[in-house]
C-alpha cells in the first residue's frame, strides 16, 4: 500500500523561470515527510512534480528522475494518469466537486476507474469515509451536497476521496491553511493514522504542525526574489527542531529568516 | 488635480447642488427604465388589437389550419415549421457549439483558442441576410449530394425518409433552413458555453486531474456537471433567435405550408418566414399579425425559461453553500 519515492536532482520550470533547482530527496514509506520553507521557495511546485500535476499548467516542465519504488514516473510509456492514480493529492483549498453529493464526491475516482457496482461502490465509499474519520458524520446524509460541509469536513471529503482509489502515496498541500484550530487538529489526527498504511507527504507553512505530525522534515529555501528554490536540508523532524546541521536552517526555524 | 480639489470643496460647501444631480439623474434612469416596460406592454397590446379580430373572424379554425389565404389561414403548418426548424437547428448547433467551446477552454493553445473565440465572435455579428444569400447561392446546390446520402442511408429514421424519390436539385426544404440557422446560433451557444466553461474553477478540474483522470475524464467530472444550467440557457437563448430568424429563413425554405416531418421534402414554412414572404401583398394584415403574436409569446416563453433556469442554479449554488 506505501512506496518510497525518490528525486534525482529535480528541476521545476515555468517557461523560461526555475522555481526549484536540483532537488535530490527520499520520502520513506509508510511514513509522514514536512516540507518547510519560505513562501514562494517552491514546496508546491515540487511537490506537484511528484505526481505530475506540475505539467499540467501551460509550459511548465520538470528536469531530472522522480522515482517511485525504482520505477521513473516520467519514464516513456507512463501514464501521468496512472501516476496521479498511485500518488493522490489533497489541496490547500477543500474542492470537493459542487454539483456532487457527499457519497458521488468519494466515489467519483472510483468511477473512473470503471467501478460501477453498487455493492462494490458502497464498501468503499465507507470505508474511505471511516478513513477520513468522516463517516459518523456524514452517514445520514450521503446524498447531500458535499459543498453542504464545514471547510473542515470538506477537506477530510477531499482525503476520503483521494484515499478511495487507494493510492501509494498521499501529497498534501498545506490542507489545514483555510481551516479552523478544531479541525486542523482533526486533519493531523488523520494523517497520524493515514501513516500507517500510506506515504505521506505535507506541505505546511506551520512548523508547530511539521513538528506535530511529520517524522522527517525538509527544509527548502531560496537565496532571493527571483532564485529558485533549493533544498537545505532533510534529516528526523525531531533532529531538525532541536539541532539541525545547517545555519539557515536554525534561522529559518527560530524565526531569525530574513 | 485641480478640477479634483475644486469638486471636492463644492460638494463639501453645497451638497443642495449634488443632492439635486442626484435626484435628476435618478429621474432619468427611472424613465428609461419604465420606458422599456412601457415598450413591451405596447408592442403585445398592438399585436393583440390588431390579431383579435383575425383570429375570430377566421372561418376556420386559426391554430388548426395549415393553408394560408385570404379564405382560410392558420398557424398549424407555419407553428409546426417554425419548432422543427429551430429544433433541428439545435441539434446540429449545440453538439458543435459546446465542441467549439469546450476546444477553446480546454484543448487549444492560448493563441489558437483567442483566434478562434474571435472568429465565433464574428460569426454572430454577420447579418441575417447575409447568411440567407450564402445558404441560397452557395448551400442550396451543394445540398443535394447531402440530402442523396441521408435519405438513402437514414431514410428508416423517417426524418430524411423520401417518398417521392424526388429530390430536388434546388432543395429549398426545412433540412436546409435548420442547417443555415444552426449557422447563425452557433456563435451564441458557443461563445456563452465559453464563457461558462471559463466559470469552472481550475482547482476543480485540479481535483479531477489529481484523481487519475484523463483530459476527457476530468471535463466530464468537473466542468460538464457545473455548467449544465449555463449550457441550458445557451442552448435556450440560441432557440429563441432560431424561432425568430426570418430573412434567411425565407431566402432557404419552400414556403409551402404542410405538416410533415420529412425535413428533406421541398417544402415546409416558418411563421417568420411567411410573414416576410407574404406581408407585401397580403390586402388583410391582421392574420399575419396574428401569427406574429403566436410567435411573439413563443420567443417570451423561451427567454422566460432560459431565465428561470439561470436563477434556479444560482439559488441552488447558494443554498449549498
Ligand atoms: N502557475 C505558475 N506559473 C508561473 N509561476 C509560478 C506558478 N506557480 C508558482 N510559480 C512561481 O514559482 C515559485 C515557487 O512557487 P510555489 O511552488 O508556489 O512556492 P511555495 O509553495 O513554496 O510558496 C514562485 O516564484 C512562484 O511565483
Ligand atoms: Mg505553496
Amino acid at each position: 500500500m506505501a512506496k518510497r519515492i525518490e528525486t534525482v536532482d529535480l528541476s521545476c520550470y515555468y517557461g523560461s523561470m526555475q522555481a526549484v533547482e536540483g532537488v535530490s530527496l527520499t520520502v520513506e514509506p509508510k511514513s509522514v515527510t514536512a516540507f518547510i520553507g519560505p513562501s514562494g521557495c517552491g514546496k508546491s511546485t515540487f511537490l506537484r512534480a511528484l505526481n505530475r500535476m506540475h505539467e499540467v499548467i501551460p509550459n511548465a516542465r520538470i528536469e531530472g528522475t522522480v522515482l517511485l519504488d525504482d520505477e521513473d514516473i516520467y519514464g516513456p510509456g507512463i501514464e501521468a494518469a496512472a501516476v496521479r492514480r498511485t500518488i493522490g493529492m489533497v489541496f490547500q483549498k477543500p474542492n470537493p466537486f459542487p454539483t456532487m453529493s457527499i457519497y458521488d464526491n468519494v466515489a467519483a475516482g472510483l468511477k473512473l476507474n470503471g467501478i460501477r457496482k453498487k455493492s462494490e461502490l458502497d464498501g468503499a465509499v465507507e470505508r474511505s469515509l471511516r478513513g477520513a474519520n468522516l463517516w459518523d458524520e456524514v452517514k445520514s446524509r450521503l446524498n447531500k451536497p458535499g459543498m453542504g460541509l464545514s471547510g473542515g469536513q470538506q477537506q477530510r471529503l477531499c482525503i476520503a476521496r483521494a484515499i478511495a482509489v487507494e493510492p501509494q502515496v498521499l501529497l498534501m498541500d498545506e490542507p489545514c491553511s483555510a481551516l479552523d484550530p478544531i479541525s486542523t487538529l482533526a486533519i493531523e489526527d488523520l494523517i497520524n493514522e493515514l501513516k500507517d498504511r500510506y506515504t505521506i507527504v505535507i506541505v505546511t507553512h506551520n512548523m508547530q504542525q511539521a513538528a506535530r505530525v511529520s517524522d522527517v522534515t525538509a527544509f527548502f529555501t531560496l537565496k532571493g526574489p527571483g532564485e529558485p528554490g533549493r533544498l537545505i536540508e532533510v534529516d528526523a523532524t525531531q533532529k531538525i527542531f532541536t539541532n539541525p546541521s545547517e545555519k539557515r536552517t536554525e534561522d529559518y526555524i527560530t524565526g531569525r529568516f530574513g | 488635480m485641480a478640477s479634483i480639489t475644486t469638486a471636492d470643496t463644492a460638494s463639501l460647501r453645497s451638497s443642495s447642488r449634488s443632492a439635486r444631480g442626484d435626484a435628476v439623474f435618478r429621474t432619468l434612469t427611472f424613465i428609461a427604465g419604465a420606458f422599456v416596460f412601457v415598450l413591451l406592454g405596447a408592442i403585445a397590446l398592438f399585436l393583440v388589437i390588431k390579431a383579435m379580430p383575425a383570429i375570430k373572424n377566421d372561418p376556420t379554425n386559426f391554430f388548426t389550419t395549415t393553408q394560408w389565404s385570404s379564405s382560410a389561414y392558420g398557424i398549424a403548418a407555419t407553428l409546426f415549421g417554425t419548432a422543427l426548424t429551430a429544433v433541428l437547428a439545435l441539434a446540429i448547433a449545440v453538439p458543435v457549439g459546446v465542441g467549439v467551446a469546450l476546444y477553446i477552454t480546454q484543448y487549444a493553445p492560448r493563441r489558437i483558442a483567442t483566434l478562434l473565440g474571435y472568429v465565433t465572435d464574428m460569426l454572430a455579428a454577420v447579418p441575417s441576410v447575409v447568411y440567407g444569400l450564402w445558404g441560397l447561392i452557395f448551400l442550396l446546390p451543394r445540398m443535394v449530394g447531402i440530402d442523396h446520402f441521408l435519405a438513402k442511408y437514414f431514410g428508416w429514421t423517417g426524418l430524411f425518409h423520401d417518398p417521392a424519390g424526388g429530390l430536388n436539385t434546388f432543395p429549398k426544404t426545412i433540412f436546409s433552413a435548420s442547417i443555415v440557422l444552426s449557422i447563425m446560433v452557433l456563435p451564441i451557444i458557443a461563445a456563452i458555453s465559453r464563457e461558462v466553461f471559463r466559470q469552472v474553477d481550475p482547482v476543480q478540474k485540479e481535483a479531477a486531474l489529481a484523481l487519475g483522470a484523463t483530459r476527457w475524464e476530468m471535463i466530464r467530472t468537473a466542468v460538464l456537471p457545473p455548467s449544465r444550467a449555463g449550457v441550458i440557457s445557451a442552448t435556450m437563448l440560441g432557440l429563441g433567435r432560431a424561432l425568430g430568424e426570418t430573412i434567411a429563413v425565407a431566402l432557404v425554405i419552400g414556403n409551402v405550408n404542410r405538416v410533415s416531418g420529412h425535413v428533406l421534402v421541398p417544402g415546409g414554412n416558418t411563421i417568420a418566414a411567411n410573414i416576410a414572404n407574404t406581408f407585401g401583398e397580403a390586402a388583410d394584415k391582421g392574420p399575419l399579425i396574428a401569427s406574429g403574436l403566436v410567435l411573439f409569446v413563443l420567443t417570451l416563453v423561451v427567454n422566460l425559461a432560459a431565465r428561470y433556469v439561470i436563477l434556479r442554479a444560482g439559488t441552488e449554488e447558494r443554498s449549498a453553500v
